[in-house]
């Protein structure tokens, strides 16, 4: 699949979206659940002491990144001490390619495969299955939407948001599921499907929450336990890891770990913290007999080299998207993308490029709840905006919105243009008014009439009320 | 004191009830003020539509008209928290920048002037009713002004303020991403007009008219009765 998740059109897909009922009342319940859940679970961090966290947090990560060479060689040196096989991939295709080869020269039949965001961004799954592997998604989640005919994920840490559990059980009808929508029996037929897989699979492939460079140890949090299963059932396992997913101790990992469960789903740790540290021990009687890690740069050199850098601190938490007014209507798919909410109109664009992605940047009030709340310490409002402004300034996308924004420059720059423009508006807009309100816009305003009113303009301004009374004496 | 105005420019041609009840509380506070004519707008539209280098004019526009006020007071916090921004999008013109500065150093979002330089507690403002409060994100999370208003609302007499369900979140306004984004924007207003009419009070009250006419927009359209009003002509009710 790739970043891209559709072909379809922006703004056709944005009217398929704000028309699913379902899919935006599933949003509004879960955003505010996490959030709820959230809060509280950072209230106990200490009052007034996030912003501490996140100042702590953002270093440690803008740490790595500024000496990445470094901690990457480190990384490497140490999962080979560990027995393991590092591999960096230039790109998605060398990295599903590097996959997809030792999966065919070993021999490999099927897959089990833990959630990881990077294996969607570099399209692995169809790649295996291309060539002849069967591939089988093990997080509850991703194992819904596989059944789903590979529906994409919606949220980087609930990537089914957008079903509902009718639409699951009839999901798993097509499986074999007899049953009835009822959350526990659905859960129960996914586990007894699942659990046979673990023991049957020649290969596990996972993503990698943090890569400890002392260590050479991937860590991965989950509530499932299927992470666990994965790393421990396959002989032969495979790491996917961005390249920026570095931490450079245990000690750094543990706050950025500490803040991730807290943010992803408001719990002071997920179920399971796992870390994967090389081939197992002679003699033991599960873990990797071979193992290697992927580390995929697929466009991030440039990022980190670029105004954008700061998004590769990303810990993929999901809280933005979580408190993002624009994500909360238009949910997941409506960005095009594998990536969503405020870090997908941050980072697709940079991996994928503008061309398929430019509405994204205005798919953003700029009211700044993802800054406020993001664990990484990404000034991700700012970052949108920097967006907006290549798009305008150095791409310019639109001839329109160009001359438009030339003309409001000119008038607010010269005080007689602004006060001959705003004193011929009232009678401008006098046609389009109803009941003393502008109920029907034409060309940009129809955007705010279609649902809105709009005050109509004053035919006194303040100023003119102002210099009125001036001229009355008392001032 | 001399306080000097920055209406902005939607209460200017949108809103002159705000900027007068602006005059008239300053005024009944014993404050003399001064009105810049040639004043228009702080650079939003321009700026947040990604326009960077068409808005340095608007900018050095403001700089020129306000500088030689010794307090500048506006009735919108999301207007002053970008002069605030104005040093840091100067950064590669010293002098620009530090004139900046200056500027923003003595820029105050209007509650935040009576709570923090004024000091004022008794307006004698008069309001029976119920109330919910709007924050707007720009005032409250980047200026921090959160408790002020809250505060001096506090003290109008008759006035109930009530909560409302997820209350600190954004309207959905956004400048031109209200019109770019017109579906998107309007949904986001319907959301927050319809747990404000949960709430059933009888005034809707913010610190910014942008705000105001987003919610306000969709309120009327809902055919809700409930009275929009900006916090100055909250405090300037008697
Ligand atoms: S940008 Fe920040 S808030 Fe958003 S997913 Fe990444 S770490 Fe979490």
């Amino acid at each position: 699949m790739g970043i891209k998740i559709n072909n379809e059109n922006f703004k056709k897909n944005l009217d398929k979206n704000l028309n699913n009922d379902f899919m935006r009342a599933a949003m509004v319940k879960a955003q505010d659940l996490i959030n709820k859940n959230r809060t509280n679970v950072l209230s106990q961090l200490g009052d007034g002491n996030y912003r501490e966290w996140q100042k702590l947090s953002g270093e440690v990560r803008a740490h790595v990144l500024e000496n990445l060479d470094f901690y990457l060689n480190q990384f490497a040196e140490n999962v080979v001490k560990n027995g393991g096989n590092v591999f960096f991939a230039k790109d998605a295709k060398e990295a599903s390619e590097y996959v997809t080869k030792l999966a065919v020269e070993r021999g490999v039949k099927k897959v089990v495969k833990a959630k990881s965001m990077v294996t969607e961004e570099i399209g692995l799954n169809h790649h295996l299955i291309d060539a002849g592997v069967d591939v089988k998604e093990t997080d509850l989640a991703e194992y819904i939407l596989q059944l789903d005919d590979w529906n994409p994920p919606s949220h980087m840490v609930v990537p089914s948001l957008h079903l509902n559990r009718t639409q699951i059980k009839d999901v798993f009808a097509k499986n074999g599921y007899s049953g009835k929508d009822i959350p526990e029996d659905l859960a129960a037929f996914a586990r007894a499907q699942l659990r046979n897989e673990y023991v049957t699979a020649d290969m596990g492939i996972y993503g990698c929450n943090f890569a400890i460079a002392e260590s050479g140890a991937i860590s991965l949090i989950s509530n499932e336990g299927n992470i666990d299963l994965c790393t421990s059932a396959p002989e032969l396992q495979v790491a996917v890891m961005g390249m920026e997913r570095i931490c450079a101790t245990y000690e750094d990992a543990d706050i950025c770990i500490s803040l991730l469960a807290r943010n992803a789903v408001g719990a002071k740790s997920t179920s399971y913290t796992t870390f994967v540290n090389g081939i197992t021990e002679e003699g033991a009687a599960d873990g990797a007999k071979e193992f290697h890690v992927v580390i995929v740069d697929n466009g991030r050199s440039k990022v980190l080299k670029s105004q954008f850098k700061e998004v590769l601190q990303c810990m993929r938490c999901a809280a933005c998207l979580n408190i993002c007014p624009v994500y909360r209507q238009v949910g997941g798919h409506s960005y095009n993308a594998i990536y969503s909410g405020p870090l997908g109109v941050v980072l697709t664009p940079l991996l994928a490029g503008y061309d398929d992605f430019k509405e994204l940047p205005y798919m953003c009030s700029l009211c700044g709840a993802c800054t406020e709340v993001c664990p990484s310490n990404i000034p991700l409002h700012s970052l949108i905006h920097e967006h907006k402004r290549v798009l305008a300034e150095e791409k310019k996308v639109s001839a329109f919105w160009g001359a438009s924004m030339s003309g409001a420059g000119m008038v607010l720059s010269r005080p007689w243009m602004y006060k001959l423009g705003t004193g011929v508006a009232p009678l401008m807009t006098k046609p389009l008014m109803v009941d003393g309100k502008i109920k029907k816009g034409i060309s940009i305003l129809k955007g705010w009439t279609d649902k809105r009113d709009l005050p109509a303009l004053e035919v006194v301004r303040f100023r003119d009320w102002y210099a009125k009374r001036s001229k009355g004496g008392n001032k | 004191m001399k306080v000097t105005l920055f209406t902005t420019c939607i209460v200017d041609f949108m809103a002159m009830n705000v900027g007068k009840a602006t005059v008239e509380l300053l005024e009944g506070l014993g404050h003399e003020i001064d009105y810049p004519k040639n004043q228009t707008c702080c650079g939003q539209p321009t700026y947040n539509t990604g326009y960077v280098e068409k808005t340095k004019n608007t900018i050095k526009h403001f700089i020129e008209t306000f500088e030689h006020a010794d307090v500048i007071v506006s009735p919108s916090g999301s207007c002053v928290m970008f002069v605030k921004e104005y040093a840091h999008i100067m950064a590669d013109d010293k002098e620009w920048k530090e004139r900046a500065e200056k500027v923003a150093a003595k820029t105050y979002e209007l509650s935040q002037f009576l709570i923090e330089v004024i000091n004022v507690d008794d307006f004698s403002a008069k309001l029976p009713g119920k109330a919910v409060y709007h924050h707007n994100c720009h005032t409250a999370r980047f200026l921090k002004v959160k408790e002020q208003p809250i505060k001096l609302l506090s003290k109008v007499e008759g006035l109930e303020l009530v909560d409302f369900h997820n209350s600190d979140k954004c309207c959905g306004f956004g400048g031109t991403f209200s019109v770019k984004m017109g579906d998107i924007s309007a949904e986001v207003a319907d959301e927050k007009a319809r747990y404000i009419m949960d709430a059933n009070p009888d005034y809707l009250i913010g610190a910014d008219f942008a705000c105001l006419m987003n919610i306000g927009g969709r309120l009327s359209r809902l055919g809700s009765n409930i009275k929009v009003m900006h916090i100055a002509e909250v405090l300037n009710s008697k």
